[in-house]
């Protein structure tokens, strides 16, 4: 299949596009305008529906309500625009509705800028919204790996009935990369296959087969047995849904662990030092929630590593679990910048050679 | 023998939760009867109906009207209906809010689904207070009329004069139909049904989002009997709010 140069916002949308979704609802926000903008021109070619709401806390109560039917539905938006969300966000998990919702991370806190950043992992990984849940959390590091998630996100999302979040930093969205492009996928909605979901029942039917979409369970046993349900869910999406990339680390002394963009530049730093005779390597998890543990402790504490390496463009957010994997056994340093400056190559170089010689 | 009424089957049997004296009761058969009233006269598919309820009082309605349902986080029902009614564009969709949720919370979401025209019908029962949480002040609250958390009585000076929802969204070029009416006497519950379901039938011509306010009690809150709360409601709600069509697109 020929390759074509396709900017991030767009190829994602269009991804989503031949994933089946028809429903976009969004809000204008840097840098992630492009996916709106790409939708609302994309959406009426394949009879889908594009609309632009009055705020993101009235597009995610729109994707809840079209998710609530069973069709395919997407949201983007930016962090700022990402935390008005939170809220839709929470019911859409408690209700157990798939859908899909990207974040173009940008800086933060507060309005913070509009250049790529990895603030939010906290936000996407750790909760966001109220109460005891997740969402399968993917965090790409090309476009092209934007739209091989995108391709089964829908998928994932409707085995688990709970939301698919997209982790991308700003420059998974404005880079421009050439893809693969994979065929239109052809999505009807079935109610045999989504009883749950609204689709016309009329009194007389069965009444455990009326659609009703919900997330208030007033009484204490039922919200604990919902929250049973919900927990069974993510630990079967614990058990099945790990995804992560080791690079050159079968060998490697220094291991280093990074998401996204991020970790494209490490490669190039783990290439770089091979070549100078420095045995270091990559652990990049791709699916941030759920968190590869196991993998990253098979990796990282491995007998010939001496230590682990976290880069990220915020505090230190994904470093916490970096940590709970080690669980100590291996030192854990961290080197990152935030204010979306992006480290250098030389910046992560200079930061693993100081960590050889002791410093 | 021939049956000459039954119950709505747009009910379930679920018991209501509504304290005694509360409107809802009346509000939600008018709705469903309204509906079932269509399907029956063949001008709407049996099935084909989604409602959306709040937070506040009706939060549970999900379990009373006998159709595909959705319980909206608070305020965000007009979204949520827009987003079910997008998908399923050949569905009657309703919305059926109160004043905290309404008027409050949900305004960003009720302005603009009257300004995008959006094909739903709002039903937006009005109590002049927040009913679930035990009565507090609302938006709609009368000036001096006393809260949990307007002890002194409303303050205009301090929290303004209540805000008038109809005639407000009246005003929006995107509504098609709007009317306020109340539940306090039988002819004014037969000329409640008689919107509620006009409003239906407008969505079903595909014309634009229509919302009908219905004025209604509180005796729980208010402090006052059920009878007594009809009355205050006439004394005091009727005059500030007034009944009527505020805009009525179909009969231009």
């Amino acid at each position: 299949m020929a390759l074509t140069l396709m900017k991030g916002s767009e190829a994602i949308a269009e991804a989503a596009i031949r994933a089946g979704a028809r429903f976009f609802f969004g809000y204008p926000i840097t840098p992630q305008t492009e996916i709106p903008e790409y939708m609302s021109a994309r959406m009426p070619e394949v009879g889908g529906c594009f609309l632009q709401a009055e705020s993101e806390v009235a597009a995610i109560n729109m994707v809840y309500g079209a998710a609530g039917t069973g069709a395919r539905v997407i949201t983007s938006s930016s962090s700022p625009g990402v935390s008005l969300k939170q809220e839709g966000i929470s019911y859409c998990a408690g209700a157990q509705l798939p859908c899909v919702i990207l974040n173009v991370m940008r800086g933060g806190p507060g309005l913070g800028n509009i250049q790529a950043s990895q603030g939010d992992y906290f936000q996407g990984v750790k909760g966001g919204g109220n109460g005891d849940y997740h969402l399968l959390t993917y965090a790409p590091s090309s476009v092209q790996e934007a739209i091989d998630i995108m391709m089964f996100a829908f998928e994932k999302a409707e085995k688990y009935r709970m939301p698919v979040l997209f982790l991308a930093d700003g420059i998974i969205a404005q880079m421009m990369e050439p893809v693969e492009m994979p065929e239109m996928v052809d999505y009807k909605v079935d109610p045999e296959k989504k009883p749950w979901a609204c689709t016309g029942w009329k009194p007389g039917d069965d009444p455990a087969k009326r659609g009703v979409i919900n997330s208030i369970f007033i009484d204490t046993e039922s919200l604990s047995e919902h929250n049973d349900v919900l927990q069974a869910v993510y630990a079967e999406a614990k058990k099945n849904e790990q995804m992560w990339e080791c690079y050159k680390t079968e060998d490697a002394e220094i291991v280093v662990t990074a998401f996204g963009t991020v970790a494209r530049i490490v490669k190039t730093v783990v290439d770089q030092m091979r070549e100078e005779g420095h045995k270091v390597g990559l652990f990049r998890p791709i699916s941030v929630w759920p968190f590869p543990y196991d993998a990253l402790r098979e990796t990282c504490c491995a007998e010939q590593v001496k230590a682990v390496l976290d880069v990220e463009v915020n505090e230190g957010q994904m470093l916490e679990d970096v940590k709970l994997a080690i669980e100590g056994r291996k030192p854990v340093d961290f080197f990152g910048h935030y204010g979306s400056q992006f480290p250098t190559t030389k910046e992560i170089k200079q930061k693993i050679l100081e960590m050889k010689e002791g410093k | 023998m021939s049956v000459v009424f039954e119950r709505t089957k747009l009910l379930t049997d679920k018991q209501f939760h509504y304290c005694p004296g509360c409107n809802h009761g009346i509000i939600h058969r008018l709705v469903a009867e309204s509906i079932d009233e269509l399907v029956q006269e063949g001008k709407l598919e049996a099935g084909n109906v989604m409602g959306v309820a709040p937070v506040g009082c009706s939060v549970f309605a999900y379990d009373y009207f006998n159709c595909d349902m959705f319980e909206a986080a608070h305020g965000r029902a007009p979204a949520v209906a827009t987003g079910a009614k997008r998908a399923r564009p050949g569905t009657l969709v309703f919305t059926y809010q109160g004043d905290g949720d309404l008027a409050s919370i949900g305004t960003a979401e009720i302005v603009h689904a009257a300004h995008r025209g959006e094909k739903i019908v709002t039903i937006f029962v009005n109590n002049a207070i927040y009913g679930m949480t035990g009565g507090q002040m609302a938006p709609t609250t009368l000036v001096g009329q006393k809260t949990t958390t307007s002890p002194y009585g409303r303050d205009e000076a301090w929290c303004g004069a209540p805000i008038k929802m109809s005639e407000m969204l009246s005003e929006v070029p995107g509504s098609y139909y709007i009317e306020r009416c109340a539940v306090n006497t039988n002819a004014n519950i037969l000329k409640t049904k008689k919107a509620i379901k006009k409003a239906f039938q407008y969505q079903l011509d595909g014309k634009g989002f229509c919302m009908i306010e219905v004025l209604s009690t509180c005796p729980t809150n208010w402090g006052l009997s059920p009878v007594e709360a009809m009355k205050w409601l006439e004394e005091n709600m009727i005059p500030y709010y007034p009944l009527g069509v505020k805009k009525d697109k179909g009969a231009e």
